[in-house]
């Protein structure tokens, strides 16, 4: 066996490919974008990045409905965007075998919350896996792949942060394609189509898989008691365990490889032998609620921080209450937040809006950095999509009141990801205000990804690019309201800008300059 | 062998990344364990950026305990106090004297080198300027700073140089090798 240092996330794109997986869906999103891009590179397996999350899992379902092992990949907020077939994809069950990954961020490293997504799991009746290394995370992958075939169920495999941008040591192997199920769509209605009555019936079955998916975690191998000094039990999870193992290293610890079901019997066994019992989880105390529900009694979140991420020095004060020193440094050093890259072209739109005095609704992107100083020119960030409805709200709420003072700012790949329907609400609901573009040629913050603007599909094989004056133009927009600039050419920008709030109408505009980094990126491949 | 820990520390476009790629894999080659963390997304533009490196028999966690890094390997002068709590007065730390302006600081702050020297007496200040002349280019910086951190690792030279072999640039392999040699003899 070879050994290679791997990343979580190129550790569960192999997994993915040693289990004979053949599809792959996702949306970038930190910190979940590089299983995709690592699994793209494998040539058995076809490879897309959807436009959205929804779609992604949409498509990987359909894909796993017809027998293919499919591998989805999103970041902890996608799954949100994912929900609606995520819960009725439990109801459907698969053919082939379907993980889904959910990327977590605890400490909010790169996202705008710090959603614990193990909630999904328990919510959309799911089991979960989570890895604590890469070799886990390509084993786990592996086993997801078996258990998703073994129970009818797609199955979730959560990362965080620390799992998919850490590189540790993993084991590769083979690919292994035989005593995979055909591929080939077998029509079952009562089964893949969730009208009412079917899925009345599906419910149960639902049901009755967890509880089976529960009595067949007691004896998962991943699953796993620790022997060793009983004064003090730990259980724990995912990255969570090495911070437990650095602090302790010589406690019992029940490793849960599988988060969801519990295994209540094991559970109760470990307590058991454990005078005292820490239960060490990062964000929500997803294991401490239902354990504690189970009438044993366990130390938690009375302990440990629920917001952030932990560390061993976390786990160390929160048992012994001793605090690591904290250097008494007499300059103060001032905080090196990200800001938006030297050269970008998205500076110019950020400073006349600033000048403007405009309220600004913004989006999810490397452009957000523009609330920060010396631009600070957005006023509002929710999610994908929402720099354009939240303007038509503001609009709603002022009503005649309403001076056209709000712009929505928002890039190319989260137009395609969620503005359009954004932009169809105003069309449709006769809202007047701008919504400005900013088209940089490639999806920025997550590390240059091709999307449906950008002519250009992940495998690098160009395609359609939208065409944003057909699509105004079809939404309802007179041509008129539909411009398009360059970034860098400061007075065109202003003009249009002035011209279009001053209209009065629902206007579009696209600035258009190509992402600095992506440029030095292109360069460097074509070298 | 028990774990060493190695925290590189900068700022976004630096080129920690490579560097502790090399890093790690060389502690690989060498028969380790080895572990190591970092955060991509949106710190890496222009913000505060850190590559936790750990080797040795077994490594559990890949961050660095507080307190517990061997070396702190800086390419910035005021990250080098922003990650002091991860040291400890035996610490060693490549001090590299360049200076980035934090975006919303108009005057960079005085004594930074001072302060550190008082909570670091092992410290080896790097002149960034004098390393660009030696090896020629402003690129091979971090492959000597590498160089001056093999000085205190346990990884053979055929480790490191197979590694730089595989991962810098092609044709580029020569002189990363002339910076790696370049870099040890600071220390």
């Amino acid at each position: 066996m070879e050994k290679m240092v791997l990343f979580g996330n190129e550790a569960i794109a192999r997994g993915a490919w040693e289990a004979g997986a053949t599809v792959g869906t996702g949306y970038p999103g930190t910190p979940s974008t590089e299983i995709l891009e690592s699994f793209v590179t494998y040539p058995e397996v076809s490879t897309e990045w959807s436009v959205n999350e929804k779609v992604a899992l949409e498509v990987g379902l359909g894909a796993a409905m017809t027998g293919a092992r499919t591998l989805v990949t999103m970041k902890h907020v996608g799954v949100n965007v994912a929900s609606d077939p995520l819960f009725t994809s439990a109801y459907t069950g698969i053919k082939g075998g379907m993980v889904i990954v959910t990327a977590d961020d605890p400490e909010l490293h790169s996202s705008q919350n710090e959603q614990d997504n193990r909630n999904y799991a328990r919510a959309a009746k799911l089991p979960m896996l989570e890895p604590g290394d890469s070799q886990e995370a390509k084993d786990f992958t592996k086993m997801a792949f078996s258990i998703s075939e073994q129970f009818d169920t797609p199955v979730f495999l959560r990362s965080t942060t620390r799992i998919s941008h850490s590189q540790t040591i993993v084991n590769v192997e083979d690919r292994v394609t035989e005593g995979l199920p055909e591929v080939k769509f077998v029509k079952n209605l009562k089964k893949f189509v969730m009208i009412p009555a079917f899925a009345r019936a599906r419910h149960h079955v639902v049901e009755e898989r967890l509880l089976k998916i529960a009595e067949y975690a007691e004896t998962l191998e991943i699953n796993r008691i620790e022997e060793g000094d009983t004064k003090r039990g730990f259980i724990t999870s995912g990255i969570v365990y090495n911070y437990v193992k650095e602090a302790f290293p010589d406690a019992a610890v029940l490793k849960l490889g599988m988060v969801h079901p519990l295994p209540e019997k094991l559970i109760r066994k470990f307590c058991e032998q454990v005078d005292e019992v820490f239960i060490v989880e990062e964000l929500d105390p997803f294991f401490e609620l239902q354990i504690k529900a189970m009438g044993i009694e366990v130390k938690g979140k009375a302990c440990f921080p629920i917001t952030g991420e932990l560390s061993p020095d976390l786990i160390t004060q929160g048992v012994t209450g001793e605090k690591p020193g904290k250097p008494d440094i007499a300059i103060e050093v001032p905080p090196r937040p990200p800001a938006l890259c030297p050269g970008c072209p998205h500076r110019t739109v950020f400073t006349l809006l600033h000048d403007m005095d405009m309220i600004v609704t913004g989006d999810i992107g490397c452009y957000t950095l523009g609330v920060l100083p010396p631009f600070s020119a957005i006023d509002t960030c929710v999610d994908m999509g929402a720099s354009i409805t939240v303007s038509q709200g503001i609009e709603m709420a002022m009503g005649k009141d309403f001076k056209n003072d709000t712009v929505a700012v928002i890039g190319d790949s989260t137009f395609a990801h969620s503005g359009i329907t954004g932009l169809l609400n105003a069309a449709y609901n006769k809202r007047t205000s701008l919504i400005i573009v900013l088209d940089n040629g490639t999806t920025a913050m997550t590390g240059m990804q091709p999307n449906p603007l950008s002519g250009e599909m992940i495998s690098g094989e160009s395609t359609v690019a939208l065409d944003y004056v057909k699509l105004g133009e079809a939404v309802g927009m007179s041509t008129n309201d539909i411009k398009m600039v360059n970034a860098f050419k400061k007075e065109e920008v202003e003009e249009a800008m002035k011209e279009m709030i001053a209209a009065q109408r629902l206007s579009l505009l696209v600035i258009k300059g190509p992402c600095i980094l992506d440029k030095k990126h292109k360069k460097k491949k074509n070298q | 062998m028990l774990p060493v820990n190695i925290l590189m520390v900068g700022v976004g476009g630096q080129g920690i990344i490579l560097s502790s790629n090399i890093l790690v894999l060389a502690g690989l080659k060498a028969g380790f364990d080895v572990k190591k963390s970092e955060i991509h997304g949106m710190s890496q533009r222009g913000g505060s950026v850190f590559s936790h490196v750990r080797m040795g028999d077994k490594i559990y966690s890949p961050v660095i305990p507080k307190g517990a890094a061997h070396v702190l390997l800086s390419l910035e002068e005021l990250e080098t106090l922003r990650w002091l709590e991860f040291t400890n007065p035996d610490s060693k730390v490549i001090f590299t004297r360049h200076r980035i302006n934090p975006s919303m600081v108009t005057e960079y702050p005085q004594g930074v080198e001072d302060e550190v020297r008082k909570h670091l007496p092992n410290i080896i200040p790097v002149d960034a300027a004098q390393i660009r002349e030696k090896t020629g280019n402003p690129k091979y910086l971090n492959v000597a700073l590498l160089g001056l951190l093999s000085n205190y690792l346990e990884i053979p030279d055929e480790a490191w140089q197979a590694v730089i072999n595989k991962l810098v640039p092609k044709g580029t392999f020569e002189k990363n090798m002339q910076a790696f040699e370049i870099g040890k003899l600071i220390g």
